[in-house]
């Protein structure tokens, strides 16, 4: 097995070796993209379910167009059109894949926890594609992929990531994931919207955006959600754009080259000025396109296949 | 596993007692002196009919030898689910669960369906738990169906046998409300038994808040929703002259608040659960809803405080608050399960092995936390081992280590956060009422 665990549960506890073997496979998966025949057979034979139990679209398009990349056989559910509706549990749910002999699972769920409890029960490996407010370790890895391929290394960047952090598995994916890799990173936001000990995690903690800002090479902005307003965790769009919204304006005391992500879909105008979203600071596409690539990568690593790449 | 489980319980079955009992070879434990002595037990009718040193006996003789035996432990907080929900734990299997733990009486608390909020459904507790081998000592809800609106009918509930009053896992929120209970109770001086919780602060919160609920990406319930209401209802306690007990304490503050009320003699006593004592928030780690439970586990550095709390007497109560709740409903995703775990079975087992055998308590403290405490709390005999005395005790292997296993469960339920952990000390057996379980 080339990574250590049959399955990714997030990047908490996996190693910088890892996560690099992670980028090098993805690299050879990149350049595949780039082929007029962007099929390879890698995974002919392997059967991989996409259990989304929450909305998304951009990643299980991502899952989805990676999967047939690598010739898997794909089998996809939401929330809405499967049995969940009628009261299934998890647990029968996934007894049912189990029965139909999968060989991934790649899940999202609103409860965190849920790939996990997945893996305890499965003999499939597990791929978690956002659970709950707890992880989302391959859009953390397309991330910090992009970034990687933008400034050829990643150990010693700053990067802030701003916005609602407490309820972010991409932040917390991010946070871990950065500081495995040596990327000094902050977080800025709302202090409501800031979890408790989070500078135990190894982050430096602001609430004030021009403060923050200074000398980063990197911000990511998050998605607000704009319902979190009405339980009074922030007084209003209006006040979050004047102190946390990201502007051409704050940008000039970060790095010059600083690059801006945002794992999408962008609230434009509240987080992001639609501006700079289309900007030459933007990675925000190529952020996307390398989501295909990661995940192959992931599948590929975690399918078992034995033979040495060949692509 | 099904199938073992009935096994177990086959196995080992409550009995009355036919013929005189002979306990030979052991010591029990003088509440007295604080001491264990050397003596033979003869049990007849009931009764201890005589402690000392026996050849001969026309009866059955139970070899104690090795072993140790108390006055029988009261647990002041469970949940047994009947009426409503007798598929998770009924009075009589929550009964023989207490047994295997070795209480001898315990006090159910009111939130059942229906609940038990007037005479009527008292008396149904009393009526089932009569022939039982455990004392049932039924607690009565505050508010009628714990809604925290209105009084229920306390006086003739009191007068049906209840204890101690209680709206448990339903704090009301209303002062006003919570005001006029306790001057009311204050008629029967009997002690009202309060979750401490403000609800407006634990809000969708399922697990401790901090380091843990913030890596896990898990809603928290912060120490101050405990810590604001018990300093509330001591507020309220102080005022109205009630007699309060603080149920399952978690957190430093909330210790640091009781002892100050205590030091100014506000009449308040308080319990603390053995997974609030052993288990920290760092167990929710592996997103198993049997470390799901409220107040939740808290850090290893309310666990300190609170062992220490223990020790000095700020707490007077160890209760297990043991809550059943069917496999269905617990194994599910962390954030969907219901709070409660199981405790009955486990308790002693843990106190000795993480609290007596780690020189934290002593024995005399672990009769005062089980035993003396609670039952002063609540105005009942203690049961000391001496001749003429009714026969209520327990037989225990303190030095057995025993791991806990799902499959051996008295309890119908299995929520247990402490399966696959190596305990010591085993309850051989129980007497009460005329009634012998042994294992």
């Amino acid at each position: 097995m080339p990574l250590s665990s049959k399955h990714l549960l997030g990047l908490e506890g996996v190693s910088k070796k890892e996560i690099e073997l992670i980028f090098k496979t993805a690299d050879i998966f990149k350049e595949v993209l780039e082929r007029p025949i962007k099929r390879v057979p890698t995974l002919t034979g392997k059967t991989v379910v996409n259990l989304f139990y929450e909305s998304s679209t951009r990643t299980r398009i991502s899952f989805e167009l990676a999967e047939r990349r690598l010739s898997a056989d794909i089998v996809s559910f939401s929330a809405s059109t499967s049995s969940t509706s009628k009261g299934e549990t998890l647990k029968d749910t996934a007894r049912n894949i189990e029965a139909m002999k999968i060989d991934i699972v790649v899940i999202r769920h609103s409860a965190p926890g849920a790939p996990l409890f997945l893996s305890k029960i499965l003999n499939s490996s597990i791929i978690n594609a956002g659970d709950g407010a707890h992880e989302h370790p391959t859009q953390a890895l397309l991330d910090m992929y992009s970034l990687r391929e933008k400034f050829g290394k990643l150990e010693g960047l700053k990067v802030l990531i701003v916005g609602d952090i407490s309820h972010s598995r991409v932040a917390l994916s991010n946070i871990y994931g950065m500081t495995t890799m040596g990327i000094d990173v902050s977080v800025c936001g709302p202090a409501t919207l800031i979890p408790r000990e989070l500078d135990k995690l190894g982050v430096k903690i602001f609430y004030n955006l021009d403060e923050a800002i200074k000398h980063k090479n990197v911000i990511m902005a998050l998605r607000i959600q704009l319902e979190r307003q009405k339980v009074g965790l922030f007084p209003s769009t209006r006040e979050y754009y004047n102190y946390f919204g990201i502007t051409k304006e704050r940008l000039k005391s970060a790095k010059k080259d600083v690059v801006i992500m945002h794992p999408g879909p962008i609230n434009r105008g509240i987080e992001l000025d639609s501006d700079i979203a289309d900007s030459k600071y933007s990675i925000i596409l190529e952020q996307v396109a390398n989501g295909v690539a990661i995940r192959m990568a992931i599948l590929y690593l975690l399918s078992g296949v034995e033979s040495s790449l060949k692509v | 596993m099904g199938e073992k489980l009935n096994i177990y319980r086959k196995k080992f079955k409550v009995a009355d007692c036919l013929e005189p009992y002979l306990l030979r070879g052991g010591k029990y434990w003088d509440i007295k002196t604080s001491k264990f002595i050397n003596a033979d037990i003869i049990i007849e009718n009931g009764i201890i009919k005589d402690i000392g040193k026996f050849s001969s006996f026309n009866g059955k003789v139970v070899d104690t030898s090795g072993q140790v035996i108390f006055p029988g432990f009261i647990d002041i907080h469970v949940h047994f689910r009947e009426p409503g929900r007798e598929d998770e734990e009924t009075i009589s299997t929550g009964s023989t669960a207490a047994a295997a733990g070795g209480f001898s009486a315990v006090c159910p608390m009111p939130n059942t369906d229906p609940v038990i909020d007037n005479q009527e459904m008292v008396r149904f507790v009393l009526e089932k738990g009569r022939d039982l081998i455990t004392d049932i000592f039924p607690i009565g809800a505050i508010s009628k169906n714990l809604k925290g609106e209105e009084i229920s009918e306390i006086a003739d509930m009191v007068n049906a046998g209840i204890v101690a009053l209680s709206d448990d896992g339903f704090p009301t929120a209303n002062l006003g409300m919570m005001r006029r209970s306790m001057e009311y109770a204050t008629m029967f001086d009997i002690p009202v038994i309060l979750h401490s919780e403000e609800k407006a602060l634990s809000g969708e919160g399922v697990m401790n808040e901090g380091y843990y609920s913030t890596k896990l990406g898990l809603a928290g319930i912060p120490s101050i929703s405990e810590e604001i209401a018990v300093i509330r209802n001591i507020m309220i306690a102080e005022y109205t002259g009630c007699r309060l007990h603080i149920a399952h304490v978690s957190t430093a503050g909330s210790v640091e608040i009781i002892k100050n009320a205590k030091e100014r003699g506000v009449r308040v006593t308080c319990e603390v659960t053995p997974h609030h004592l052993t288990l920290t928030d760092k167990c929710t780690e592996t997103f198993d809803p049997n470390f799901k439970m409220n107040p939740p586990l808290r850090t290893e550095k309310d666990v300190e405080v609170i062992k220490n709390a223990l020790k000095n007497d700020v707490i007077d109560v160890i209760a297990t608050d043991h809550a059943p709740h069917s496999i269905e409903e617990k194994e599910v995703e962390f954030d969907k399960a219901p709070f409660g775990i199981i405790g009955l079975e486990t308790a002693f087992g843990i106190i000795n092995e993480r609290l007596i055998n780690k020189n934290i308590i002593t024995f005399e403290k672990l009769t005062e936390k089980l035993i003396i405490n609670p039952r002063n709390i609540l105005k009942l005999d203690i049961p000391e081992i001496k001749k003429n005395n009714r026969a209520n005790l327990a037989i225990i292997k303190l030095d057995k280590k025993w791991t806990v296993e799902n499959g051996n469960f008295f309890s119908i339920s299995r929520n247990s956060p402490f399966v696959g952990m190596k305990l010591s000390g085993e309850i051989k057996g129980v007497f009460n009422k005329n009634k012998v379980w042994i294992r």
